[in-house]
């Protein structure tokens, strides 16, 4: 080609120049865990269904909700949510209202009749779950899922376990918790009532079960001695919250001393508000700050009128009456008596000390360890028998309907994995999202929408449900506060503002990825993304 | 029955893209077509703000302006790292003549358009502090006073980068340079001193100044198509952080220009003929020392002894700012107001407001806010 005067060379692009050899860092895109899933006891991936919610895609959010918890409507009742404690957006404004979400998922779920698909193929492998509860349901659900024949042997008259016979129903209606264990029921799996299981090695021997998962609970109320005149009125909280399921409702009286500190005092206390009585009054041998119960519990107890006695115990109960008796802590934080004591009235005195698990079934199996009142069991939830694993309530563990489906959902990718000769290896777990790893400032600030919650009058006097829940506009605006914590949320920051065009964009829902030609390793990318999602590494070279 | 504005809090409030929002609201630069006016391979440093400030703005104007706009570029950094021959990173028509003349090179492209009759192809002139507050401004003033059809960018970075960190008149006092070293009782940059070319444009009474940073992407670009809009001359100012010059990590060339914005040393806002039309109120302020401590420029105001005369001269400076356009106006001092903006975040954050980019009106989507 003929050049001008002076010229020697073509002009051409600058994208000859390999700009990335400057380089001694690079970006790489990573996956953090997020607060609220490392502190899910049930394992949920609330940071990935928050994001399909995000969106409007409800019936995506749902399902991924489904893997790992099939009880969406009940979770977003009664869990404690230590997601919303952990979660990286307290430190912004308000933690998000994942709970709320949740039920509002599980809601609509129920109320358009969704469903996760029933097994194609069936692996002709044959589990017996031993009790309904949350975490018996829960196992059955994902073995079912799985492909596996799947029996739950209950021994009461419904299923539900806890979730039914503990939970008042102003927590937990029953027309909720119905339609998810009938959607379970439905993915084919045999749930048999009133059929206890009292030999488990004969039963699975003669009826060809190849594993079993043993969630049996804790509903043994525990007992302590208390010297009682013959005509006091003395019942056990777990009768108290189970007779509530029948046609008869219990007789309190007027006055009611609740005895424990623990969530199933209060909700014996709340139940009892709600029964008539113009008095329920919780006697604690600690202080508030010590109590077993959770905050949100007291909480509400208290704004409801429940009356709380700390530091006290009760030494003699009467008819009519109750003798109390002050405590002090010692140094070492225990309570110790004080020989204070005080008469106060009570109808009736409600004991809620704490449930045992009735083991009698496991009794003739070998190997089984039982210590302190539960099954021991090793991180797979196997027992010391093979084949046989344990969970809920029975094996040591916080005793929540979240834990419950959290053992549910371990056992069964163990109990799986045992069935087809191999051990469940968990994927390996990434750093976490901690909040110095966020870049906030993307993120505008915006009050927490607060679930309407009735007026205390109203709640006096009827078991209509206590917390209220969102409409679709609420649960849209509460899911879009999330933060995506340590995962990419396809915001475009660092396609937008890369001086050297070295981040390719690949399209939604396919990231991007840096050009290691010309990325230069300035790491603006890495301290602009919001979420934290970009970490920079030394280069190599 | 009340209908809930749905918001986008999570992801569209201030990042650059959104998944959420419909593709006619989104960025220019989350566009997968976009132009790419300054391409990959240029020779500019590690965390460039010029480089990612240039390509905001004619990326912007080329949408703007369908795709036909001639750029013509003043000497300095942006010049020299991007066409060291025969390489260029241009993706436009794009031209260079002198250090001082490239408002008059782009007036004579302008004249040369108009004598063609394409008016369809728009004219920008460009260049850093250095070639627009000193080397070319009486030809800039030129440019503005015949109100010439020419967008004149300048993209800010406080002194003469390109040829080792000299002194500029919009070098801001204190401020250490090679010329003006961190050295005897007055260290830096002398108070007193420089020019506030926004104001200077100002004065000249044309159609269109603005001043806008790195940081805050949507209002850049918003301001960019605005001018576009309009014909005649036209003044937009960038704030662009230099991780050299400025002693900063490379990594932190945004969060500079946010901090400038944030304490008020760089106030962002827009006039029309000499007149102030809009401010971008300051979203979580904090002092200028936020802003000053990380930048090695200013380090001698921190140590061996802390100079706290020139901390509270500059944070002065700040808060003459802040009083003399507003920037707290309507908003509470700290970290409250999150409501959308005048004229941007109000149209991310309501998919149902319909205003997009020329909405002026705060009143309705800030009472929506507290629904």
């Amino acid at each position: 080609m003929e050049r001008p005067f002076a010229i020697t060379l073509d002009v051409g692009t600058s994208l000859a120049n390999r700009t990335g050899s400057w380089r001694t860092q690079r970006p790489v895109y990573t996956t953090l865990i997020p607060p609220c899933n490392a502190a899910c006891p049930a394992g949920e991936n609330c940071q990935a269904w928050l994001y399909a919610a995000e969106e409007g895609d409800y019936r995506t959010a749902w399902e991924r909700i489904m893997q790992d918890n099939p009880l969406p409507a009940v979770m977003g009742r009664v869990c404690y949510h230590p997601c919303e404690s952990a979660c990286n957006r307290g430190h912004l404004d308000e933690a998000v209202g994942i709970n709320s979400v949740e039920r509002f998922l599980g809601d609509l779920a129920i109320d358009k009749g969704w469903t996760v698909p029933a097994p194609a193929t069936s692996t002709g492998r044959k589990v017996l779950v031993v009790g309904a509860g949350p975490s018996g349901l829960t196992a059955a659900h994902h073995l079912r899922r799985m492909g596996h024949e799947v029996q739950i042997r209950e021994a009461g008259p419904l299923a539900g376990g806890m979730m039914r016979f503990g939970i008042p129903s102003y927590r937990l209606p029953r027309d909720i918790l119905q339609a998810e264990i009938e959607r379970i029921c439905d993915l084919g799996v045999d749930l048999r009532l009133n059929c206890p299981v009292t030999d488990l090695r004969g039963t699975m021997r003669t009826e060809g079960f190849d594993a079993a998962f043993v969630a049996v609970g804790a509903h043994v109320a525990k007992h302590t001695q208390i010297p009682a005149g013959e005509s006091a009125r003395i019942l056990d909280a777990v009768t108290l919250l189970r007779s509530m399921e029948g046609q008869d409702k219990p007789m309190l009286g007027r006055r009611v001393v609740v005895y424990g500190g623990g969530n199933t005092a209060l909700d014996a206390a709340r139940t009892a508000k709600r029964l008539g009585a113009t008095e329920a009054v919780v006697v604690y041998r600690r202080t508030r700050d010590r109590m077993p119960a959770h905050d949100i519990e007291v909480e509400e107890a208290l704004q409801e009128g429940v009356l709380m006695r700390w530091l006290s115990t009760i030494r003699q109960a009467d008819e009519g009456k109750v003798l109390m008796e002050r405590m002090e802590l010692d140094e070492t934080g225990f309570p110790q008596p004080t020989g204070e004591v005080e008469e106060l009235e009570a109808d009736t005195l409600v004991l809620a000390l704490g449930q045992d698990a009735d083991l009698r079934l496991l009794q003739d199996v070998p190997g089984v360890t039982i210590e302190n009142g539960v099954v021991q069991v090793g991180d797979d939830l196997m027992t010391a028998e093979p084949g046989i694993f344990a969970g809920g309530d029975m094996v040591p563990s916080d005793r929540t309907v979240t834990v419950a489906v959290g053992h549910g959902r371990k056992a069964a990718k163990n109990i799986d994995a045992w069935l087809r000769g191999t051990t469940y290896q968990a994927p390996p777990k990434s750093e976490p999202a901690t909040f110095d790893r966020l870049n906030t400032w993307y993120y505008s600030d915006a009050p927490r929408t607060v679930r309407p919650v009735l007026d205390a009058a109203r709640r006096h006097s009827t078991f209509e449900e206590v917390v209220g829940g969102l409409d679709e506009s609420t649960a849209l605006f509460e899911a879009r506060r999330c933060l995506s914590c340590g995962n990419c949320f396809e915001c475009d920051n660092c396609y937008g503002v890369c001086p050297d065009n070295a981040v390719i964009n690949l399209g939604p829902g396919q990231g991007y990825r840096i050009d290691l030609d010309y990325c230069k390793g300035c790491g603006i990318c890495v301290a602009e993304c919001p979420c934290g999602a970009i970490s920079l590494e030394p280069e190599n070279h | 029955m009340p209908v809930q504005r749905v918001k986008f809090y999570q992801t569209g409030s201030f990042v650059v893209g959104n998944r959420l929002l419909p593709a006619e609201q989104r960025t220019v630069q989350s566009d997968l077509h976009r132009t790419n006016a300054l391409t990959s391979g240029h020779r500019a440093c590690q965390g460039c703000g010029e480089a990612l400030g240039a390509r905001y703005v004619v990326d912007a104007a080329m949408r703007a302006a369908d795709g036909k706009v001639i750029a013509v570029n003043a000497t300095g950094c942006l010049e020299v790292f991007s066409t060291p021959y025969p390489e260029t990173s241009w993706q436009v028509p794009w031209m260079h003549s002198l250090f001082g003349n490239a408002p008059a090179v782009a007036t004579g492209v302008a004249a040369a358009l108009r004598a063609k009759g394409r008016t369809d192809v728009r004219v920008i002139g460009q260049g850093g502090d250095g070639s627009t507050v000193d080397i070319g401004f009486g030809v800039l003033s030129g440019m503005f006073e015949r109100n010439d059809d020419v967008l004149y960018v300048c993209y800010d970075n406080e002194a003469y980068m390109n040829t080792g960190i000299q002194r500029s008149g919009a070098t801001p006092p204190a401020a250490r340079t090679m010329t003006t070293q961190a050295v005897g009782a007055e260290p830096g940059n002398a108070f007193g001193q420089g020019k506030n070319l926004p104001a200077l444009a100002m004065a000249h009474e044309i159609g269109y100044v603005a001043t806008a940073t790195v940081a805050d992407l949507r209002d850049l670009e918003h301001k960019v198509h605005r001018a576009m809009g309009l014909r005649g001359a036209r003044y937009l100012h960038v704030l662009v952080p230099c991780p050299l010059g400025w002693g900063i990590p490379s990594g932190h060339t945004v969060r500079l220009a946010r901090l400038a914005t944030r304490c008020g040393l760089f106030p962002v806002f827009e006039a029309e003929h000499g007149e102030v039309t809009g401010v971008t109120p300051i979203r979580r302020r904090v002092g200028v020392e936020e802003y000053l401590r990380p930048q090695k420029r200013y380090a001698h105001v921190f140590s061996p002894e802390p100079r706290q005369d020139m901390i509270d001269a500059l944070q002065a400076r700040a808060d003459r700012n802040i009083r003399r356009f507003g920037l707290l106006d309507g908003r509470p001092d700290e970290d409250g107001g999150d409501a959308p903006r005048r004229n941007d975040a109000c149209c991310q954050n309501n998919t149902s407001c319909q205003n997009n980019t020329s909405c002026q009106n705060e009143a309705p989507c800030r009472s929506e806010e507290q629904s």
